[in-house]
This record gives structure tokens, C-alpha cells and sequence, in this order.
């Protein structure tokens, strides 16, 4: 099953015709994931051609719903045209809105979160890379092939390294990876999905990728404390990074005693989460977490 | 990015908040005339982009333009806190009656912003709210509504601010959204003895991904200090200078600052953070390289790439075209992984250059990289 996407999740995608939007359809096609159609005000009526399937384009995400039934949106537009893509996306009632562009001004960041809870819509990101529930469907840029079908759930701050522990974790495999984003402001937490994964049936153990900057690893690991039966592992990266630069990421940044890796890695230590050194301890923590659930049931 | 208090000050005064007279110069002589001009008694403040500077002696009174024109020479070339000044801002004394704090803060965790304010300004508002919590008010702002005068209102008496302190608080909520602010903060905001309330210093940091409809701040190069961060900018790189002897260079954020932690780990210390990102291309790695390279201090340099999106194969060639156009003077480890990772690694080992080692693993190239450094 996984969170957030299955296989029957009806996906557009809002800058489908840009070369990103091109890009990274005909990858989640490839992977299998039921694209149903883009949306360009300027090409509504055309079909774009990716291999064997030929996706519509639609005037606007009311006219893709319509037409579709469409539940999900990933958005590739550029930073300047994002806000307006999820707000327009938001007011069409669309379920979940993955916003894949970076560089997005936290001002409209802030506004489209804000609108789209008021509609009842769950946005990912911004700057992620969305999220896949392997051998069903790929809402966004993770490579499909990396991994198969599992029992781990992932959410991550960071692409790369999901990418990094997929790869790691290959043979055992995913239920659902979701890459929350960098920026400061995001639409859905490692809370939120720490939550939906403890309810996933298909999901055994989580792992929880953090980076510095903010304090949402230190109320996840609250939240795991109160809330999360299941066994969680932990990986935070930035333990050199400097006070005050910015590491990349626009939300990866260590202000005074705030934010630092060490509060983030013992806020989880003392909720029960067994945090990694590095990516690869990481994986190995979580292969004898599953080795030892599966002795305990073996007995 | 950060503003200097002179230029926060101005954004202020564009917006219509109250400010004192001021000047700023990077001349003694000038700062003699500027006193002159101001009626001959000023505060002479350095112009620095960190806090603490009044105790490091970067904010001085001078009571006339010969003394003015001394003090700015003894703050000028100032060292605080790693901050070199290199202007001096020139103004008016003010007759301060009370100190306020008024500010507005992203609360990350909320996803919107909160104006933070309390009468008990002038100080660190940081150890205001760490001594006396129940002093500071913490008020969420609707991000569809913003901060109307009911809203300064409730601000204002929630703080205990005097009520001719709301029409700044609705001011100053103006200067956050129109000038596309993450930050912005008056402390401290003053009362006179004749009542006006006056904004005497502020902090404002600008949104860097707002800079493609910020055309008057996007013209200004952002400061770096570092000469190579400002080399690296200028090639459009995402690098951080930082000071130890193992180059990086990785693609993602994340997993570039897990690369740093786990040379640290082996030993040795990062010299800098370089994400490439996704792309790779031949060109990005040359200039990465030779950035990373003209820092004396790195003795190798490890290039940590996870081929999600990019095939190992392609980044591998980006490598051995950026080795013909730069000059390879230190040890590099080079950890191939992911898509194609084969194709990748076989690529190097044909191009068979004596500078360059390869490991499979992340760690085993760190500590490679870290040991390199540390025999070098």
C-alpha cells in the first residue's frame, strides 16, 4: 500500500512541456506511474508523445480533474509561477500537490502552504524530489530503478541522500519514499509522515533522514516517543557545518545553538531511535533491526 | 542575505517609519563634514552584518565633527567578531525616553511568520526571552491576512507597546512582504522624550530566492568575504569555504554535508562544502576543481557523486574532460555510485590518470581522501 501514492493515483503534471516537465514524465511513465495529463494554459488540447503513450494537455487543473479524475499534481514550474500553480491546483480540490521547484521565495511558499490547508490539500515540498512508492507509481524525480518494493518507509529532507540509503537498502526495499524538501517552509513534516507510515500495514521500520537547520527532527523525535510503535532509524548529515552558512539547502542553516546536528542526533537517541554515523552504518542499523524482528518471529 | 543596519535603516525610511538623521562613509574626513551637517554631536556606528558590536567598541559617541572624525578612524578597519568595517554610519544622537523590540520571525514549524515584540528592548531579544518569557509576545500572522491595524493592535498591547507604536508594526509588516524579507527587526525601537517613537537600529535579511523580482538588492553582490567563495560564486557555484585540508565536491546538498561529517569521522577536516547538484557536466566539474584546487590548504580532494537522475558513466567523463583543461596538483579520490556506476568506474580506470584513485564506497573514499591529507 505505502503513503500518500499508489498505483491508482491519477497524476498531472503542471509544466509538463518545459524540459524538466518532459524530463521527468517520461520517467514516471517509464516506471509505470498512470501520468493522465499536463497542464498548460498555452497548449490546452494538444497531446505531448512519451514512447508508446500519448499524454493530453489540459487548460487548467479544474479542466484535468474533470476529465481525468486526476488526485495528484506535480508541479515543475519555475519559482516565479509556482505559488499560482498550487493555488490554482488547491481551489481545483486536488488531494496532493507535489511541488518538485527550488528557489521558490518563502513568502510564497508561506501563502500557498496556508491555501492549500485551507482546501484541504496536502502539498509536498517545495524544492523536494516527491516521493515513489516502488512498483506502483513515482510522483516526482527519485530514480524509479534504485530500489524495489519493500518494507521500509523513508522521509527525508534530502534527495541525494534518499537516494544514497535507497540504494543501500535495495535488496529489502520500500514501501514509500518521501523526500520532504530543504526549504524552510514545507508542506508536510517528518511528523506527517512518521504518522502515516506507523497506520502503513506495509511498512515494517522507518528511516528518518535530517540535515541541520529548524527543529523538525528534534518534535519528530518527540512525536516518535509518544506516537510510533514501530522501529525508527535515524540518519542527520551536518555535524561540520559552520554557524551561520548555509549549506545548500535554504533551510540548512545552524543559527546560534539552534539547529545543529548533535541536538538533532541525542533528540533522537533519547526517543528510541537508533541514529547511524554515516549513510552506510545507517543501512546496516536498519538490516539488523529487520534481521532481529525476523528472528524474534522465526521463534 | 543580510543587510548593514544603513541599509535597513533606508528600506525603513522608504516605508515611512520614523528614523534618525544619518550618514554613512568610509572616510574619516567625510565623517568630520557628516557631523558637521548633523548638528556636530552623532553616534558613530561600524558597519558590520553580526551582532555584539557595541561591546566590541563599534559604536561610539563623538561630541563634535574633529572628535567624530577621530572616532571613525579608530572604527574604521575594525576587527569584530571575524567582520572587518569598512563603513561607518553617522547619526543624529536621539533622547531616549523607553526601548521597545518589535520584529517579525519566521516560525518554520508553523510555516508562517510571528511578530515577536517587547518593552523591554535595547537588549539581546534572545536573553530577554530566555530570563523573562512572559516579557516578549509571540503573535502567529495570518499569511492571507497580514498585519492590518487590528492586528498591530493586538501586537502591540500583547507586548504592553505604547499605542502610536501600531502604525510601525503595520509599516514594518510592509517592509517584510514588499521588499520579500525573512527577517526584520527593530531593536531597539525608541521613544523620545517628545514622544515620537523612532526606529534607532534594525536588522533586515532578504530572501535570496526573491532575487528575480528584487532587481534593486540583486544588482549588489552578496558579500563574501572569502576570496574563494567569491570565485566560486562567480562561477555560479554552491561552495562554503571552510578550514581543513580535504576538498569535497558531491551532487545534492544532503549528501555533501554527510560527505564533510564523514571525512570528519577519518580524521581529517573538510576544507569546503561544493555541491554540484544533479547535472555535473564537464564544465561545473573543472570549475569546482579549480576553485577547490587554488586553496593552499587542501591537500586532496575527494569527489563523492551518487548517480540518481546522472549516470555515473556521464559524470565520469565530466571528470576526465575537466582533468584536460585543469591541472591536477593534488590526490583525488573519486567514489562512483548508483546508475551506471560501472561504465563510470571503467572510464577512470582507462583514463588511468596517476593523481586519481577510486574507491566503491563512501567511507572507504573518505578515509582514503582523510589519510591522503594527513600524509601530505
Amino acid at each position: 500500500m505505502g503513503i500518500y501514492l499508489t498505483k491508482e493515483s491519477k497524476i498531472l503534471v503542471q509544466g509538463m512541456t518545459g524540459a524538466e516537465g518532459m524530463k521527468h514524465t517520461r520517467r514516471m511513465l517509464a516506471a509505470g506511474t498512470d501520468v493522465v495529463g499536463g497542464v498548460n494554459p498555452r497548449k490546452a488540447g494538444r497531446t505531448v508523445d512519451f514512447d508508446d503513450r500519448a499524454v493530453p494537455v489540459y487548460g487548467s487543473v479544474r479542466d484535468g480533474i474533470e476529465a481525468t479524475g486526476a488526485d495528484v499534481t506535480v508541479v515543475f514550474v519555475p519559482p516565479a509561477f509556482a505559488k499560482a500553480a498550487v493555488v490554482e491546483a488547491a481551489d481545483a480540490g486536488i488531494e496532493l500537490a507535489v511541488v518538485i521547484t527550488e528557489g521558490i521565495p518563502v513568502h510564497d511558499s508561506v501563502a500557498f502552504r496556508a491555501h492549500a490547508a485551507a482546501q484541504g490539500t496536502r502539498v509536498i515540498g517545495p524544492n523536494c524530489p516527491g516521493l515513489i512508492t516502488p512498483g506502483q507509481s513515482n510522483a516526482g524525480i527519485i530514480p524509479a530503478d534504485i530500489a524495489k518494493p519493500g518494507r521500509i518507509g523513508l522521509v527525508s529532507k534530502s534527495g541525494t541522500l534518499t537516494y544514497q540509503l535507497m540504494y543501500e537498502l535495495r535488496d529489502i526495499g520500500f514501501s514509500t519514499c518521501v523526500g520532504i524538501g530543504g526549504d524552510p517552509v514545507v508542506g508536510t513534516t517528518h511528523i506527517d509522515c512518521l504518522a502515516a507510515f506507523q497506520d502503513d500495514p506495509d511498512t515494517e521500520l522507518i528511516v528518518l533522514i535530517g540535515e541541520i537547520g529548524g527543529d523538525a527532527e528534534e518534535r519528530a523525535a518527540a512525536y516518535i516517543r509518544e506516537h510510533v510503535t514501530k522501529p525508527v532509524v535515524g540518519y542527520i548529515a551536518g555535524f561540520t557545518a559552520p554557524e551561520g552558512k548555509t549549506m545548500g539547502h535554504a533551510g540548512a542553516i545552524v543559527s546560534g545553538s539552534s539547529g545543529t546536528a548533535q541536538a538533532k542526533k541525542e533528540a533522537l537517541e533519547a526517543a528510541g531511535v537508533r541514529v547511524g554515523g554515516t549513510p552506510t552504518d545507517t543501512a546496516k542499523l536498519v538490516l539488523a533491526l529487520l534481521d532481529k524482528g525476523r528472528d524474534a518471529t522465526d521463534r | 542575505m543580510d543587510l548593514f543596519e544603513h541599509q535597513a535603516r533606508e528600506l525603513f525610511e522608504e516605508h515611512g517609519i520614523l528614523v534618525p538623521r544619518a550618514e554613512v562613509t568610509d572616510s574619516p574626513k567625510e565623517a568630520r563634514e557628516i557631523a558637521r551637517r548633523l548638528g556636530g554631536r552623532v553616534v558613530v556606528k561600524a558597519q558590520v552584518k553580526t551582532g555584539g558590536r557595541g561591546k566590541a567598541g563599534g559604536v561610539k559617541l563623538a561630541a563634535d565633527p574633529a572628535a567624530t572624525e577621530l572616532t571613525a578612524r579608530q572604527i574604521l578597519g575594525m576587527d569584530i567578531k571575524g567582520h572587518t568595517v569598512g563603513k561607518v554610519m553617522l547619526a543624529q544622537p536621539v533622547d531616549i525616553e523607553s526601548e521597545f523590540y518589535v520584529g517579525y520571525v519566521l516560525d518554520r514549524t508553523a510555516g508562517r511568520f510571528l511578530a515577536i515584540a517587547s518593552a523591554e528592548g535595547g537588549m539581546e531579544i534572545e536573553d530577554v526571552a530566555a530570563t523573562r518569557p512572559e516579557a516578549v509576545a509571540r503573535i502567529p500572522v495570518d499569511p492571507a491576512e497580514g498585519v492590518t491595524s487590528a492586528k498591530a493592535t493586538e501586537i502591540a498591547e500583547a507586548a504592553g507597546l505604547p499605542p502610536r507604536t501600531v502604525d510601525v508594526l503595520v509599516r514594518l509588516w510592509e517592509v517584510l512582504i514588499r521588499e520579500d524579507a525573512v527577517l526584520v527587526e527593530v531593536n531597539p525601537l525608541v521613544r523620545t522624550s517628545r514622544g515620537q517613537i523612532l526606529a534607532l537600529d534594525g536588522k533586515v535579511t532578504l530572501d535570496d530566492n526573491a532575487r528575480f523580482r528584487q532587481a534593486r538588492w540583486g544588482e549588489q553582490e552578496s558579500a563574501h568575504d572569502d576570496p574563494l567563495e567569491a570565485a566560486a560564486a562567480a562561477k555560479g557555484l554552491n561552495y562554503v569555504k571552510l578550514d581543513g585540508e580535504v576538498g569535497i565536491i558531491g551532487n545534492g546538498a544532503g549528501l555533501v554535508m554527510s560527505t564533510l561529517d564523514v571525512v570528519a569521522g577519518c580524521g581529517a577536516r573538510p576544507g569546503n562544502f561544493l555541491d554540484i547538484g544533479g547535472g555535473a557536466s564537464a564544465q561545473v566539474m573543472a570549475d569546482g576543481l579549480s576553485v577547490i584546487l587554488s586553496d593552499p590548504a587542501v591537500k586532496s580532494v575527494f569527489v563523492n557523486v551518487f548517480g540518481g537522475i546522472t549516470a555515473c558513466d556521464a559524470v565520469a567523463d565530466g571528470i576526465v574532460q575537466a582533468l584536460d583543461s585543469v591541472q591536477l596538483t593534488k590526490p583525488l579520490v573519486v567514489r562512483l555510485d548508483g546508475n551506471n556506476a560501472v561504465r563510470g568506474r571503467a572510464i577512470l580506470d582507462d583514463h588511468a590518470h596517476p593523481l586519481v584513485q577510486q574507491s566503491t564506497t563512501m567511507d572507504g573514499a573518505a578515509r582514503r581522501a582523510a589519510d591522503l591529507a594527513n600524509a601530505a
